[in-house]
């Protein structure tokens, strides 16, 4: 009997909550760091400020040991500049990645990833995760470094990439926090930041969580918080019919709380302006079908007649071999490839002569075009067979082995149904040509009106060189940083911020509650169970998308942008305010719609706030149609002081600008804490 | 044909998506703990295999199956609208992801 419906059936009544329901009960904890979130990010800023001394709490929403969008797996380590092989600098890499962002990315994210992202790999190899190639299985492999034994991905010249068999990451690093004595509260959702008074813009003392079993109260102390959750997820599409709520690469708890609660605690956002196109339940299962991009890069595909698809660099040359695919065009020092670093060109569709200077090989660029003239029949099918035999290996047997939700879904499912890498080609979808422009195959062209926030150079918390918001006490790693992010900078900034969090807590002053402020919060959290009609989260989750979709979609302008805002603020007063939950889950799942509604709030204001259209951020106005206009070049903030919102702007490279240093190395020199 | 009818509401979501064996599950709940979404549930007494509460939460994201303590009790099973197909290259033959007789399972393992 697995399925509900089967204890009606069986004329059972349903069963009781099988947690006991403790509403309102209280309970309170402290720590020197209090760490909001338990993915990469959250367990390696816990590690880290764990083993500088401090008493470490840390709260996720699932559980710690599988938790977040990396829960299951990780199979390719971006930027690891420091690694024995790689031929970039820290630096330079940086430079490179915000140049192909057209500026808009965080320099101190990206220059922390690229500067220690490898040392948190090698903590991982400590806890146990297998990083090398220990069984010699690759040995004389182009991307192995007979050495080191560490294998790369995409440039193997200058081998940025490393390739991981991390499947089992999350255990290892649920394992280490046990270790260190960190204390870990599983299945308690972060609900709002406790300030110094209750007031805007003071100090962070802690947080407030709900058990989403139990429904009891946590009241957190910290000296330190580090915020680790996710950007806003599902904003704009909410559909559950096609592939449940693996509708985006994100773990579906992951509403954007962190977000809504720094921005009520009046901490600044940058870029929350900035969205891309989501196909939502569309999708394929991610790495799932044929295709040649990131972890199955750079497979060989054929079309129906088992005719090859070129590849062609950067000007077009069409290389003749597979190993050509993986180095960089004649004349160019490296390209850049993996998520977060390269995508801009394919979600933007536009292409930027910026791109060309670290574009990867690809698909021949025409191939659309060579489709509708019936040179290539679809479907087009990734010929792993015709790769050799080591490329095959790493692709399937060691990326879709490993990479997050790709284990079981892929290569397990696919396996027991007898799929075979040596003998069989797996199909791609069959979608209208141009859409194989871009070589994200299990994704088709979305409808134009669903989007999702940025995610290759997105929005979030403004940081300085210590990785702390612009509130006292309030730090930030991974996602929850302004600027795109992925397993390795969640790694690395979550390293930093865990050390920098700790050297403060330990001269911070005791942080002391504001009992108002936590009275205040919990009437907000129990209002639901309160009711027992009303509206149901499906329902309210649905309609904020829809609010999205119509006055934060495609195009904006500040007349429909107001009535976005008009639109959520009745919301909050009528339906929100009329919500339900019958059981801890689905008061957990109404106050992730609460969060929608702050999240399409703070873009809402971000996108008014910037009177031009914009090419990098994907942001169409139709009330200023230029795209990028020289004095738009900067990042427009937005922050909440006494219940307003104040506007503000940041010039780019602002982390190299007085009172910081004028170079990377040097800032980092001054506040990394090593 | 005389099995009792009642009156239940349609599926919760297209496909099984997670789908429990209970003749092998031996109620240890491992895949309750690591769910992040919480689509399944403990039920009542001791032993008795978990229960899909909430399908339509599901990520397809496999942590219940790799943590499941009694191997083959618990299996993730795309919905119709997931499957795809692929190409025996020498043969030409056509095989797919829930295809009635399908070829024989690829033993071989994932690295690490």
């Amino acid at each position: 009997m697995s399925d509900w419906l089967d204890f009606v059936q069986k004329g059972d009544p349903a069963p009781e909550w099988p947690y006991p329901i403790r509403y309102e009960v209280h309970n309170e904890d402290s720590a020197d760091v209090l760490i909001l979130g338990g993915g990469i990010a959250g367990c390696h800023a816990a590690i880290n400020a764990a083993k500088k001394g401090a008493k470490v709490i840390v709260v996720d929403t699932g559980a710690v040991i599988r938790s977040g969008s990396s829960g299951t797996g990780v199979d390719h380590w971006q930027l690891a500049c420091t690694n024995p092989c790689c031929k970039i600098s820290p630096e330079e890499m940086t430079d490179a990645v915000i140049e192909n962002l057209g500026q808009w990315e965080c320099g101190i994210k990206r220059y922390i990833q690229c500067r220690e992202s490898y040392d948190a790999l090698m903590d991982c190899e400590e806890m146990g995760v297998q990083v090398r190639d220990v069984e010699d299985e690759f040995k004389g492999a182009e991307f192995r470094d007979e050495k080191t034994k560490l294998m790369f991905a995409y440039d193997y010249e200058n081998r940025y990439t490393v390739r991981v068999c991390g499947a089992k990451m999350k255990p290892a690093l649920h394992k280490a926090l046990k270790k260190l004595g960190v204390k870990i509260y599983n299945r308690v959702m972060a609900t709002s930041l406790l300030t110094e008074g209750g007031r805007q813009g003071a100090r962070v003392v802690g947080a407030t969580g709900l058990n989403v079993r139990t429904g009891e109260f946590h009241i957190f102390r910290g000296k330190a918080t580090i915020l680790a959750m996710s950007i806003p997820t599902r904003l704009w599409v909410f559909n559950m019919e096609l592939r449940g709520l693996g509708n985006t690469n994100f773990d579906p708890n992951l509403a954007g709380a962190g977000y809504a609660m720094a921005w009520d605690a009046g901490a600044e956002f940058s870029m929350l302006e900035a969205s891309t196109l989501n196909p939502g339940g569309f999708m394929y299962t991610p790495y799932g079908v044929g295709n040649p991009h990131n972890t199955w890069y750079a497979c060989t595909m054929v079309d129906a007649n088992g005719k090859e698809i070129p590849w062609v660099d950067r000007d077009g040359r069409v290389l003749e071999t597979v190993s050509e695919r993986y180095r960089p065009a004649p004349g160019q020092k490296f390209f850049l490839l993996g998520g977060g670093v390269s995508a801009s060109e394919w979600s933007l569709k536009i292409p930027h002569p910026i791109f060309h200077k670290t574009r990867s090989p690809n698909l021949t660029p025409d191939l659309p075009e060579r489709i509708r003239k019936g040179e290539f029949i679809l479907p087009l099918y990734a010929d792993l067979p015709g790769m050799p035999e080591h490329e095959r290996r790493a692709i399937f047997g060691l990326m879709v082995g490993n990479e997050g939700n790709t284990r079981v879904p892929v290569y397990d499912l696919y396996t027991q149904a007898g799929f075979d890498p040596d003998k069989d080609m797996l199909q791609a979808p069959v979608w209208p040509p141009e859409a194989y422009n871009i070589p994200i195959f299990s994704v088709p062209p979305p409808p134009p009106l669903w989007r999702d926030v940025g995610f290759c150079s997105g929005g979030g918390l403004v940081i300085d060189w210590d990785l702390r918001t612009t509130l006292e006490g309030l730090y930030a790693a991974g996602m929850q940083v302004l600027g795109g992010s992925d397993h390795s900078t969640a790694a690395a900034t979550g390293r930093y911020a865990g050390r920098k969090a700790a050297e403060y807590a330990r001269t911070a002053r005791d942080p002391v509650v504001d009992l108002n402020q936590v009275r205040t919060e919990k009437a907000r959290v129990y209002a639901p169970v309160k009711r027992k009609d009303g509206i149901g989260w499906k329902e309210l989750h649905a309609g904020i998308a829809r609010i999205m979709q119509l006055y934060c979609g495609e195009t904006k302008q500040d007349s429909t942008l107001k009535m976005g805002l008009q639109w959520f603020r009745d919301i909050r007063e009528s339906e929100a305010s009329n919500a339900y939950a019958r059981n801890p889950h689905e008061l957990m799942r109404t106050l992730d719609c609460f969060t929608r509604l702050t999240a399409g709030e703070m873009i809402m204001h971000a996108s008014l706030a910037r009177k031009a259209s914009s090419f990098w951020l994907n942001f169409t106005r139709l009330d200023y149609p230029e795209a990028d206009p020289e004095e738009w070049n900067r990042f427009v903030t937005v922050r909440l002081q006494d219940g307003d919102v104040r506007v503000g702007d940041l010039p780019f490279n602002y982390w190299l600008l007085p009172p910081n240093a004028p170079t990377y190395e040097e800032n980092y020199a001054r506040h990394c804490g090593l | 044909m005389n099995k009792k009818v009642y009156m239940i509401p349609n599926p919760f979501v297209p496909g099984r998506v997670v789908v429990i064996d209970p003749d092998l599950c031996n109620g240890c709940n491992a895949c309750v703990e690591v769910c992040a979404p919480q689509v399944i549930m403990p039920t009542p007494g001791k032993k008795n295999p978990p229960v899909l509460l909430y399908p339509d939460e599901c990520w397809f994201c496999g942590a219940c199956v790799m943590h499941c303590t009694s191997p083959g009790s618990i299996t993730l099973e795309h919905p119709l609208n997931q499957r795809v197909g692929w190409k025996r290259k020498e043969t030409g033959e056509y095989f797919r992801i829930g295809m009635q007789n399908p070829p024989p399972p690829n033993t071989k393992p994932p690295i690490g």
